[in-house]
């Protein structure tokens, strides 16, 4: 293509088509950084030290959140290899949909419930090896060396959140240590979090284009999450308790 | 300081030879249920995420709560200086030990990793009443163990009642410590209460004499040796005292829930709706278990009859498993409450009442337990100078003789 506004025979104006280009990008970035600065979730280098600078927190908005969608819960178990068994009684669930009916308004909520990452965690308080314990950052895992399969967090957890692996796994993944005999729960995505990413549930849900789940930092008042609980607020399941959960609910009443 | 009461190895005859051996096969099976489902996993059991803790836990609280009581005993006698119950102070304490580690054999073989055992001995979390447990049952071992040794050494006799003072205060924590593993779960309704402690500690007296009682009343029989009236009605005294005292906290307990909102429908439940929860309260920790026994024991003719009163033992011993039952799995089979006024529902069965079907494994683990306890009562009444050659009146109670 030959330039057209003389006959010098150039080709066209490759200044111009650049300018556009950088234009077109800048107002591009302008437009959607401001949204993924928000979302961003800052990685945490491997050789620094986990710190109570962070907690991690979801909040889940259970008017964006459907009846008939469980993308969180394929998303978690598809991550972590949590497999069925065909006994529902004894296979673990990490995450499960929870259907809640207000018998007075008739009005029936539907949303997640997983561990709830206390503040202050029963699981962990009961635990007579340690095995069950809170990160400083909020997420509280199970050590699968030091857990003996006693099941007292099972009888201490307010959420049920916790599933004893009855049986041999089959094809454990590398990155969800699991063991028959031991107890194990929502982990929050704890090595993808850790590398900057968010948890499996939330990412389903946006990608389900629900935006029903916020993962974030609860401890920077500019997070999304923060953001969004100073403008509505957030409930925690079983407030009474006194237990600070790091998941907290929109929208149940 | 001499003790008057002479004591012998029971005889190895063939009674006793018969009986060990069925209990060594119960004993077997036990171990045998335990290496199933270790070996399977917990899958083959009753037990699920929703009832996490069953049978096995049913028997092993019981005989670690029974193990506190038996020593009982020996404390009225120490501590207490009661001096017609000193000559069964010996067997009590082994009785105590014995009862102690076949309930944690129990638990251990029932663990997700019994192989891990040597985690829980090392790493503690003193946050948990459960580590602290583990510390109060070897330190239940320990003065226990003390006590019998200056009991049963001549040249450490003069220090017994010391021993005896710190077994029998150490046997109130630790039965306040389990108590309080149930007592601390404030995530459900059937628990968290501080009244479970104290409850804990009666439910002892009332199990572990009435363990004493049978082993008591099987050894004699077996070998030959008198079991005086004087002690059998005063054991069967305080034993019905003790059954009566557990039903007035069960009483307690029961009302201090109904006046609290939040523990309304549970009470409801557990008290006309619970289906096989309901019936094991009502059929067997009150009818089989406080009432029938009570009738027995206070009745001016059948609470003299000593196969009644072996009888009335037994019922109380199954009455104290009915409760263990309907305390530890009716209180998981109800449903937490995640709202206080919603009705909820999921596919991890939240809203629903849990069901469990006890396995074979499971129950036979449990029986192990207790025939561990049996057989270690039975070898250590063989090796041991623990049973006094004769139990008679004159023997218990010296005065009698100068009637």
């Amino acid at each position: 293509m030959s330039c057209k506004s003389c006959d010098c025979n150039q080709p066209a104006q490759p200044e111009r088509r650049s300018f556009l280009g950088g234009s077109v990008s800048v107002i591009a970035s302008m437009t959607i950084l401001p949204g993924l600065v928000l979302h961003e979730v800052k990685a945490k280098p491997d050789d620094q030290r986990i710190s109570d600078k962070n907690r991690w927190g979801i909040l889940i908005d259970t008017r964006k959140c459907t009846t008939e969608c469980d993308a969180c819960v394929t998303a978690c178990h598809n991550k972590h290899g949590i497999e069925t068994h065909g006994r529902p009684d004894k296979d673990p669930q990490w995450i499960r949909k929870l259907k809640v009916e207000d018998p007075l308004t008739r009005k029936v909520s539907s949303f997640p419930i997983m561990c709830q990452h206390c503040e202050h965690p029963p699981c962990a308080d009961v635990c007579p090896t340690g095995a069950s314990f809170r990160r400083e950052d909020g997420i509280v895992l199970v050590d699968r060396h030091l857990c003996i399969g006693c099941r007292y967090c099972m009888m201490a957890c307010p959420y049920k959140a916790r599933s004893f692996l009855h049986e041999e796994t089959e094809n454990p993944l590398p990155h969800t240590p699991r063991g028959k005999g031991t107890v194990e729960s929502c982990n929050m995505c704890v090595y993808t979090v850790d590398k900057g990413g968010i948890p499996a549930c939330v990412e389903a849900c946006k990608l389900e284009g629900h935006q029903a789940m916020i993962f974030g930092d609860l401890n920077d008042p500019e997070s999304e999450i923060s953001q969004a609980l100073l403008r509505e607020g957030g409930q925690q399941i079983r407030e009474d308790l006194g237990l600070n959960t790091g998941v907290r609910y929109q929208g149940i009443n | 300081m001499k003790n008057p009461v002479e004591y012998l190895e029971i005889e190895l005859n063939k009674s006793v030879l018969t009986f060990l051996a069925i209990v060594a096969a119960v004993l077997g099976a036990g171990l045998l249920a335990a290496l199933y489902m270790e070996h399977e996993g917990h899958w083959v059991t009753g037990m699920s995420n929703q009832i996490v803790w069953g049978l096995p836990h049913v028997f092993a609280v019981f005989l670690i709560v029974a193990a506190s009581g038996a020593l009982n005993i020996a404390s009225i006698g120490t501590v207490f200086d009661k001096y017609q119950y000193k000559p069964l102070g010996r067997l009590s304490a082994w009785i105590a030990m014995a009862l102690l580690v076949g309930g944690l054999m129990i638990l251990v073989l029932d663990l997700g990793r019994p192989d891990r055992l040597i985690v829980a001995a090392t790493k503690y979390n003193f946050r948990s009443i459960f580590a602290w447990n583990m510390i109060l049952y070897n330190g239940f071992l320990f003065f226990t163990g003390i006590y019998l040794w200056f009991m049963m050494d001549y040249k450490m006799y003069k220090h017994y009642p010391k021993a005896g003072f710190a077994a029998f205060v150490w046997r109130l924590i630790l039965t306040t410590g389990t108590g309080s593993i149930f007592g601390f779960i404030v995530a459900r309704t059937a628990y968290a209460s501080a009244l479970l402690a104290p409850m804990f500690i009666i439910m002892s007296f009332s199990y572990g004499l009435a363990f004493k009682m049978v082993m008591l009343k099987l050894a004699c029989r077996f070998d030959g040796r008198e079991l005086g009236e004087k002690i059998l009605f005063r054991l069967k005294n305080l034993l019905g005292t003790f059954v009566g005292a557990v039903l007035l906290m069960t009483i307690i307990h029961h009302l201090t829930n109904l006046y609290w909102a939040k523990a309304h429908d549970y009470e409801i439940w557990i008290l006309t709706s619970g289906g096989i929860y309901t019936a094991v309260f009502w059929i067997g920790q009150i009818g089989l278990g406080t009432l029938l026994p009570l009738a027995i024991f206070y009745h001016p003719t059948l609470g003299r009859n000593r196969n009644l009163i072996l009888l009335g033992a037994l019922l109380v011993i199954i009455g104290g498993l009915a409760q263990m039952y309907v305390t530890i799995i009716a209180g998981q089979a109800y449903p937490m409450p995640l709202f206080a006024d919603k009705i909820v529902s999921s596919s991890f069965y939240d809203g629903v009442v849990a069901e469990y079907h006890p396995s074979l494994p499971e129950f036979l683990l449990g029986l192990g337990g207790f025939a561990l306890t049996i057989l270690a009562t039975f070898v250590g009444m063989r090796v041991l100078r623990l049973l006094p050659s004769s139990l008679s009146d004159q023997v218990v109670d010296p005065a009698h003789s100068k009637d």
